[in-house]
C-alpha cells in the first residue's frame, strides 16, 4: 500500500505514469465514469480549504465513487481532542482512501503510519502540499508537451510559499530547468533551497523586479502575499502590492509563457489578463482534477 | 594538577570540547545510573587545547553510542576492563535519533500529538544536519 506524503514520494517515471493517466481521462472521461464504484474517498480537512476539498471531492465523484468527510476541525472528533493517530484507525474502517489536510506539519505523515487505507497529504501547513505540484507539474506538461529546458519564473511569497518550494524540488529532478526568482528582500527563497541548486549546479537568479526578465521566462508562476504569515498588518499592507502582473508587463513576455497560480489569486494578477491565451491558471485547476483522479486510481492500484 | 584515579569496568569520555561533558552527562542519562561518575572539565590538551573528560565506572553496555554521536562524534569512548583501555570505539553520526531531541517547531504535529516519539532523521551528513521526521524542520545546535 502506498501514501503520497511529498511529491518526491514518486520517481519521475512514476510521475510520467501518472500523467500519461492523467491526460488519458482527460480525453476520455466516460471511460473512468464507474472506475471506483462502490468505493469512498474521506476528505479529513482540519483546516478550511474549499479549492483542495472540492477538487479531490470532484475527483472521486467523476470515477463513480462516493465521498465522506468533513471540512474544519470543530466538526471532527478532534474538537474532542482525538489523536490524528486514532482519527485515522477510524476512518480506516469507513473508507477507501483518505486525503487529509492538518494544520500541523507532519499529521499526514502520523496518519499514514497507522493507517490501514492509502494517505494522501492534502496540506500540511507550511509544510507539504503535493497534489499541488502534480497538478502543477502536470499543466505545465501537457500544455508546454515537456517537463525539460525551461526558464522557469517563480514570482511573490518565495519565502513561506510551500508550493513554491515544493515545485522547485520537484523540477530539479527534470534536466536543462533554470530559476529565476522575483520577489522582495523580505520574501526571497530560503537558503536550503538555494544551496541544493549550487550544490546540483543548477543555475538561479535572485531579481527583485519583476519586468527585467520577463522577455525570458518560459513560464511565470506567481504566489500570493499571504496575510497569515505575518507577524503585522504593516509589513503586510507595505508588501502585498509589490509584484502586480498586469498587461503591460505581460506586453514584455514570448508568444507562449505560461502564467501558473496555485490560486487563491487576491491582486497580483490583474483581471484583464484572464483572457489572454497565456494565462493558465484556471485550465490548472482542471488539471489538477484529473491528477487528483489519476492519483486515486493509483494508489487503490485501480486498472481500467 | 588533580589526580582521579583509574576505573575497574566502564568507559572514559576523551577529547570533550571544553564545557559540553555536563551537558553530555545529562544526555546520557548519568544522572539516573547508580554508578561513580567523575566529571574532569577544562583538562589540558595538546590537540585541543582544553578539554573534558567523562569517567563512568558501569557496565559498559549501558552506553548509548547513537546519543553520544549525535552530540560529538569527534569524542574518544575508551572501554576499560579490568583497569585497562581493551577497546577504542568509533562514532559515526547515526541515520536516525529518537527521542533525544525534541522539535522545536510549533506547528510540528509533536506538538500536539500524545505518544508520538520526536524522530530525527540524518539529511545532510557533511553539514551534520538533522531534520525532523515528520516537519523536517533543522534541528539547532543540541547546546543552544
Amino acid at each position: 500500500m502506498r501514501h503520497l506524503m511529498s511529491p518526491l514520494d514518486f520517481t519521475v517515471e512514476e510521475l510520467d505514469k501518472l500523467f500519461d493517466l492523467a491526460n488519458d481521462i482527460e480525453h476520455n472521461m466516460a471511460k473512468y465514469a464507474h472506475a471506483c464504484d462502490g468505493k469512498k474517498l474521506a476528505t479529513c480537512f482540519y483546516e478550511p480549504s474549499t479549492r483542495t476539498r472540492l477538487s479531490f471531492e470532484s475527483a472521486m465523484l467523476n470515477l463513480g465513487g462516493s465521498v465522506i468527510g468533513f471540512s474544519d476541525a470543530g466538526s471532527s472528533s478532534a474538537s474532542k481532542g482525538e489523536s490524528v493517530s486514532d482519527t485515522i484507525r477510524v476512518i480506516s474502517c469507513f473508507a477507501d482512501i483518505c486525503a487529509i489536510r492538518h494544520p500541523k506539519e507532519g499529521a499526514p505523515m502520523v496518519a499514514a503510519s497507522k493507517s490501514s487505507i492509502p494517505v494522501i497529504n492534502a496540506g500540511d501547513g507550511g509544510h507539504q502540499h503535493p497534489t499541488q505540484t502534480l497538478t502543477d507539474l502536470l499543466t505545465i506538461r501537457s500544455l508546454k508537451g515537456k517537463l525539460k529546458n525551461f526558464t522557469v519564473g517563480l514570482c511573490g511569497d518565495l519565502k513561506f510559499g510551500r508550493t513554491v518550494h515544493s515545485l522547485i524540488h520537484a523540477l530539479i529532478r527534470y534536466p536543462d530547468i533554470q530559476f529565476i526568482f522575483i520577489s522582495p528582500e523580505e520574501l526571497k527563497v530560503p537558503d536550503y533551497l538555494t544551496d541544493i541548486l549550487k550544490e546540483k549546479n543548477i543555475p538561479y537568479e535572485e531579481v527583485i523586479r519583476l519586468e527585467e526578465i520577463m522577455p525570458r521566462l518560459d513560464f511565470l508562476y506567481m504566489t500570493r502575499v499571504q496575510k497569515e504569515r505575518f507577524f503585522n498588518e504593516e509589513d503586510y499592507v507595505r508588501l502585498k502590492d509589490f509584484y502586480i502582473l498586469d498587461k503591460t508587463k505581460m506586453e514584455l513576455a514570448k508568444s507562449d509563457m505560461l502564467v501558473l497560480h496555485p490560486l487563491p489569486r487576491v491582486n497580483e494578477i490583474s483581471v484583464e489578463i484572464d483572457d489572454d491565451p497565456r494565462a493558465a491558471y484556471f485550465k490548472q485547476v482542471q488539471y489538477g482534477v484529473y491528477v487528483r483522479m489519476a492519483l486515486v486510481l493509483t494508489l487503490l492500484e485501480v486498472e481500467v | 594538577m588533580l589526580n582521579v584515579g583509574k576505573i575497574e569496568e566502564g568507559f572514559v569520555l576523551d577529547h570533550i570540547e571544553a564545557g559540553k561533558s555536563l551537558s553530555l552527562y545529562h544526555h546520557l542519562q548519568l544522572d539516573k545510573l547508580d554508578c561513580t561518575v567523575a566529571i574532569i572539565k577544562n583538562a589540558k590538551s595538546n590537540k585541543m587545547g582544553k578539554k573534558d573528560i567523562l569517567k563512568v565506572e558501569c557496565d559498559i553496555n549501558t552506553l548509548d553510542l547513537d546519543v553520544l554521536a549525535f552530540i560529538d562524534h569527534c569524542i574518544t569512548v575508551n572501554v576499560i576492563k579490568d583497569g585497562e583501555i581493551v577497546d577504542k570505539k568509533e562514532l559515526t553520526l547515526p541515520k536516525e535519533i529518537k527521542n533525544i531531541i525534541k522539535c522545536k517547531n510549533p506547528r510540528c504535529i509533536t506538538s500536539i500529538e500524545q505518544g508520538l516519539p520526536h524522530i530525527f532523521v540524518l539529511s545532510d551528513e557533511k553539514k551534520e544536519i538533522y531534520r525532523c521526521k515528520y516537519c523536517e524542520e533543522k534541528y539547532e545546535d543540541i547546546t543552544k
